[in-house]
């Protein structure tokens, strides 16, 4: 991929999933628990990881966050947020790259330790043990959301002509 | 970068893969798992601390009835052994949604408002040092 290419569609990714995150923002809270979302933008992330490789999907991530949190979020939301996002494609990387898991498997994992890693974060800034206990109705969420946003990841990877992107 | 068949996720062939579905199974299974165990049967609490930013900012009996301010974003209110918040300056008011909590363990928390309030008493929480 010529290099000019390489930086659009980057840019064009990165943008998706900003707005993927942004729809998300103004979807009103589901269930009484802090954190339980769809993910969205991750539909994004997903499908980088497997059609652009590691590197370009550790930016548009990064990057993803970091604008989110600057035009609709804060500071504390973006700590929550890269701490969850960072962990969580760790994760992915690692199963990706070690088990013959598909993209839904390693999608839902990366929603498990993306809710593991807030609940992480605000143990760290609440300086309270008691964020324990929502980790089981998180990981349960993370589990069901990860799996979705994988079909549809998963969906985009098979339709979307390798020649194109 | 390296597409390999098992990258087309199983809608793409629309044949699972094993263990796709062991791993996701197991895992609703055992986040269920969790949260019956943490749920059911606790005790109930005789106390609520409140805390922001991990201070302990106030203790409060749950037999006294009464209003608190917590800081100047949210309303925390005693009435008839529970505790709940009714009323809170946060965009998500998720604290408020939570209802009233009772047994020892159970919590309200505002994220925005770093606000933690969570039930005592005996046969604590489990997870405090």
């Amino acid at each position: 991929m010529g290099k000019t290419k390489r930086l659009v569609t980057l840019a064009l990714f990165t943008s998706v999933a900003l707005m993927l995150s942004f729809i998300e923002s103004r979807i009103p809270a589901f269930v009484a628990i802090p954190g339980v979302k769809m993910g969205l933008a991750n539909i994004a992330t997903v499908f980088a990881l497997y059609r652009l490789g590691v590197r370009d999907a550790i930016y548009i991530s990064t990057l993803r966050v970091a604008l989110s949190s600057l035009l609709f979020g804060s500071v504390s939301s973006f700590i929550y947020a890269i701490v969850g996002a960072s962990l969580s494609l760790l994760a992915m990387v690692m199963v990706k790259w070690l088990t013959p898991l598909s993209s839904v498997s390693v999608s839902c994992i990366g929603g498990v330790v993306h809710n593991i890693g807030q609940v992480l974060a605000a143990l760290l800034i609440l300086r309270t043990d008691v964020v324990l206990y929502y980790l089981p109705a998180l990981l349960l969420s993370g589990t069901v959301a990860g799996a979705v946003i994988g079909v549809a990841g998963g969906l985009l990877i098979k339709r979307i002509n390798p020649r194109e992107i | 970068m390296a597409e390999n068949k098992a990258s087309r996720g199983f809608f793409g062939t629309l044949k699972a893969h094993l263990p796709d579905i062991i791993l996701i199974l197991s895992l609703l299974v055992f986040s269920g798992l969790l949260i019956l165990m943490f749920s059911l049967f606790r005790p109930l609490g005789d106390r609520v601390t409140v805390e922001v930013e991990g201070v302990t900012v106030a203790t409060y009996s749950l037999s006294a009835d009464g209003e608190y301010e917590i800081g100047e974003g949210n309303r925390l209110v005693i009435e008839g052994g529970e505790a709940y918040i009714s009323w809170a300056d946060c965009p998500d008011h998720i604290c408020i949604r939570t209802g009233r909590i009772s047994r020892v363990g159970e919590t309200v928390i505002c994220l925005p408002n770093k606000v933690a309030v969570t039930v005592r008493g005996e046969g604590g929480p489990d997870l405090v040092s």
